[in-house]
Order: structure tokens, then sequence, then C-alpha cells
């Protein structure tokens, strides 16, 4: 037995697009504990909400990740129109939940990309990000920005997207997947891709329970948890919804979970745009949320499972806004995969939970 | 299983157009809704101050009693939300990405007084005022110009005191 040492690993590391650091207790290059540490990007936005009304706090919301910066916006809105007790109508709800599934592929897209980069596949990388770039061109044409786009408000949507439009979308998309399925054999089916990702960072089923793990994190351990089997909004007219769930638990299963749901949200946002009804896109919202009133809302960001809940005081200003990101959730999870790895699977075994720590600590 | 499943996808791009644009030569091409910068139509501004009052960053200044509307640029996170909230709707996002400024100072725009108030004497732009014009796009400036010979001397002023070479740059920048 060789002698315990520890290996501190970020906040600043190639491998990590945000600040969390590692303490790694390793004993011949073997982890056998790791204390995960964030507070590096913490903006007290959660604070923020005593100063911003609720409508201009929605800008704040969506500004608390730039990857699930749609999804929070969203979520934000769903939560205050609950507290408020507005129903906004069905063409909103359609175009909120097409622009969501667009960011989760955008979001997924981002994070093969990043796994490339992780084990070294630097074509791999550059191929995924150009793909991703088509689906940020929707955004800029639908809502006139990348990576945040400011189209939601609270009673619905600022924008809409006219037939020829939502034609583009799909036309677009089905152009991209012939190149995205090249991408996914690489990332499924290459011999390099795979020894370096099978078996790694395994987390069982039971464990993922207890751990409470959310997203394609616990997907990949065969937990077939998704908020959007709840059938919320736009989701519930789906004609079919089912999780993608893969019972590997390794870093190879989390890579197939987020492949394959690509290729979901793909399926989502065409039949949608098929189902899509006409009308309005926002109704007016007056007043202020009630005194003492509360809500709570959940939403399948990219990452999991994002928890919700406001207060009000009876004022423009609400009492309390509080997020549970899905990141702090798999945070644990995290800890647990990493011990007993090898050290230089440290890296992947971090990425493939894909951490959003701006999310985390908000 | 088998290495290089990338191979046909890595060797086909050889033979393909690049997918970056060599840019400033080339530039994409903007979409009409794109959220560049707020613009302001000034004649019909009456100054009731609501986009100051919804900013959530604070960045728009509307002054009653000087006349004047003001934003910085550097602090706006281009929400549209003044847009929505304007009851003249006399602001607008235009979809040009704000130009780059070497100093951080907020834009100031003077709005002509309403007919009720044009007895009034309209306030002269200050010098100080008249050096943020100064800063700004000239198709910009032009609406809420009040005093240009003021503007241009200042930045004539301005180019004088800098090295030719920039100097010619910032005048072919500004299209002088």
């Amino acid at each position: 037995m060789g002698k315990k040492s520890v290996i501190p690993f970020g906040p600043q590391h190639p491998v990590l697009p945000e600040p969390l650091h590692l303490d790694l207790v390793v004993e011949d290059e073997v982890v056998i504990e790791a204390t995960p540490q964030i507070g590096f990007v913490h903006r007290g936005l959660e604070r923020l909400v005593q100063t911003r009304d609720y409508n201009q706090f929605i800008y704040v919301a969506e500004r608390i990740c730039g990857i699930c910066a749609f999804g929070h916006s969203m979520g934000y809105a769903e939560t205050i129109e609950r507290l408020m007790g507005v129903e906004i109508p069905k063409r909103a709800e359609y175009l909120r939940v097409i622009w969501h599934e667009l960011s989760r592929v955008h979001s997924h897209i981002l994070w093969l990309g990043l796994a490339a980069d992780a084990f070294g596949h630097e074509a791999l990388f550059m191929h995924c990000w150009r793909l991703r770039e088509r689906v940020l061109d929707l955004f800029e044409k639908t809502t006139g920005g990348r990576v945040i786009f400011s189209v939601v408000k609270v009673g619905g949507v600022q924008r809409d997207i006219d037939a020829s439009m939502l034609n583009q979308f799909v036309s677009v998309l089905e152009g991209i997947m012939g190149e995205y399925q090249q991408i996914c054999r690489a990332f499924l089916e290459d011999s390099s891709v795979r020894n370096r990702t099978s078996g790694v960072g395994v987390i069982s089923t039971e464990r993922a329970l207890d751990l409470s793990m959310v997203g394609p994190f616990a997907r990949a351990s065969n937990v077939p948890y998704d908020v959007r089997s709840l059938g919320n909004g736009a989701y519930g007219d789906l004609s079919d919804f089912q999780p993608i769930v893969s019972s590997n638990c390794d870093c190879y299963a989390r890579m197939e979970v987020r492949a394959a749901e690509v290729i979901q949200s793909i399926a989502i946002i065409k039949e949608l745009a098929a189902k899509i009804p006409a009308g309005d896109i926002a109704v007016p919202v007056k007043g202020a949320p009630a005194v003492d009133s509360e809500a709570c809302n959940v939403v399948e960001q990219p990452r999991g499972e994002c928890y919700y809940y406001a207060k009000g005081n009876g004022t423009k200003y609400l009492d309390r806004m509080r997020m549970r990101t899905p990141t702090s959730q798999n945070l644990a999870g995290m800890a647990v995969a990493l011990n007993g790895c090898d050290i230089a699977d440290v890296n992947m075994i971090v990425l493939t939970i894909d951490p959003c720590i701006s999310c985390t600590e908000r | 299983m088998g290495a290089f499943k990338l191979g046909n996808m890595t060797f086909g791009s050889l033979f393909k157009k690049p997918e970056t644009v060599k840019y400033p030569v080339e530039k994409k091409p903007q979409p009409e809704g794109l959220k560049g910068l707020i613009a302001i139509d000034v004649n019909n501004c009456i100054l009731c101050g609501m986009c100051d009052r919804s900013c959530p960053t604070d960045c728009i200044t509307v002054d009653k009693a000087e006349s004047y509307w003001s934003i910085d640029r550097f602090a706006c996170i281009q929400c549209n939300y003044c847009v929505t909230v304007c009851p003249k709707g006399c602001l607008s996002m235009r979809p040009d990405y704000a130009p780059a400024g070497a100093t951080r100072q907020a834009l100031r725009f003077d709005v002509p007084k309403q007919e009720k108030a044009a007895k009034k004497e309209t306030p002269k732009a200050e010098p100080k005022q008249a050096e943020a014009k100064a800063e700004k796009a000239p198709e910009e400036s032009k609406p809420a110009c009040a005093s240009a010979d003021v503007r241009d001397e200042v930045l004539e002023a301005k180019l004088a005191g800098m090295d030719p070479e920039k100097a010619s740059k910032v005048r072919a920048a500004l299209g002088l």
C-alpha cells in the first residue's frame, strides 16, 4: 500500500467549463475519497428577487446559467403563473416546449463535444460544436439571441414562430440528423471511446436512488425518472413519451442516454410543430401575488429535475424564490462515483454528470 | 467495434467549404429579429419614465426636468422589456450590435420638449453631454443631436490629439 496524498483538482482545470474544486485523496493512483467544494461563482441571485419585481426577475432567472437559460426562464414563469393562478394560451405552451427541447438538443450536443474533449478526441469535439451551431442559428432567427433568449414572459411568450419557421426547424433538425448519427457512431461504437468510458464511475440503481440523483445521470443508472413524463404543459399532448434509460450505470451509459435524448428531443419538436394550435401567444398579467401565496414547480432541464419555489407577499416583489438545481442533486453521486476510480478517469467522471456550477450556486 | 469511426466525416470535411467565415471581411447575415441595441425615436418620447422604472439593470435614465433619455450600453442586457412597456412605442430593438466603446459612458439623447412646454428654453448641450455623443455611432446620434457642430468639434479635437494612424482608423469607422 502506498502513502495517501491529497491532489487538488480545480477550480481551474482544462476539463471544467465552470469552477469546481475537488480534494482527491489518492493512494497508488486510485482515488479513495473525493470532497467537492463549490462557492466560486455565487452571485446571490435568489436574494435579488426582493429588489426586482416578478416581471424583471425573469431576465435574472435566465441568467442563472448560460446553457439552461431557457429552462430557467420557463420554470420561473410557470411558477409565477401558478402563484397568480394565470392560465396561458395553448400555443404559448407549445412554443415554450419547442424552444426548451431545442435548448436540450444544443445542451446535449455541447456536452458530447466537451466529453470528446475530455477523453482527447479533438476532431469529434469540433464536429459536435459545428452541429450545435446550426441549432444556435435557429435560436437566433426566432428569439434574437443565441444563448440568452429573453423570450418568455409571465403569461406566455414574447415572440411567435410562424409556420414557415417551424418547417425550417424541422428541416434543419432533419438535415443535421445524418451527421449526428455518424457522430453517435463515433461515441458509441468506436473502441477507443468505449475503452475510455466503459466500466468507469459505476453507480448502481439502488445507490442512484439513495443519492437522489436526477436527469441523464440517474437515467444512465436505470432510474426511469423524467419530469417530462408528468405531462406538464404541452408535454401532456405528446402521443408517447418514455424516459430513455440504460442499465450499464457507467460513463458509457451516460453518453448513450444523452446521445439518444437528442434524437428524442428532435422527435418531440417535430411532433409539436405538426400539432401546434393557432391562437394567442400570451395573456396579460396584472396585479401581484397574494400575501403568503406559495407555488412550486418542477422542470426537466437538460441536466435533470429543477425545482422552483416562490412565495408572494402582496406586492410585485416576491418574498422568496428558491431553486434546487440538478447539479446540486448530482454532486453527491459524483463524489461516490469517484471513489475507487483511477486518477486518470477523474475528469471523465466529473464531466459525465454534466456539472453546471453556476446553476448550483446561483 | 473498431477505431476511426469518425474517419469518413473528418476526411470528408477536407473537401467541404469552411464552416467559419472570414470575419471582419465577411460577415454572417444578421437575422431581422436580432437583439442588438435599443434605439429611441426622441420625437415620440414623452419622458414618462416607464422604461427607466422597468429596466432590470437600471441602465436607462430618464430626466424630465432636463428633458433627456440616456442609456448605458455596457449595462444593457438587451432583454427588450423597456420596448414592451413603452406606452408610445418610441423604443425599438435594432438588429445591429452596439459599436464598441473605449470608455464607459451613458449615451444621452435630448428629447425635444412637447408643445405645452415649448415656451421654455431647451437646455443647450453641455460639453460633457457632447462628449458622450462623440462616443456613439453617427447615425444613432442624428435624431437626438441638438448640436451636431459641437459634437464634431469635440470629436475633431479628440482625433487631433490621437496617434494619426489610430485617428484615421476611427475616422474610417465613423464614416467621416
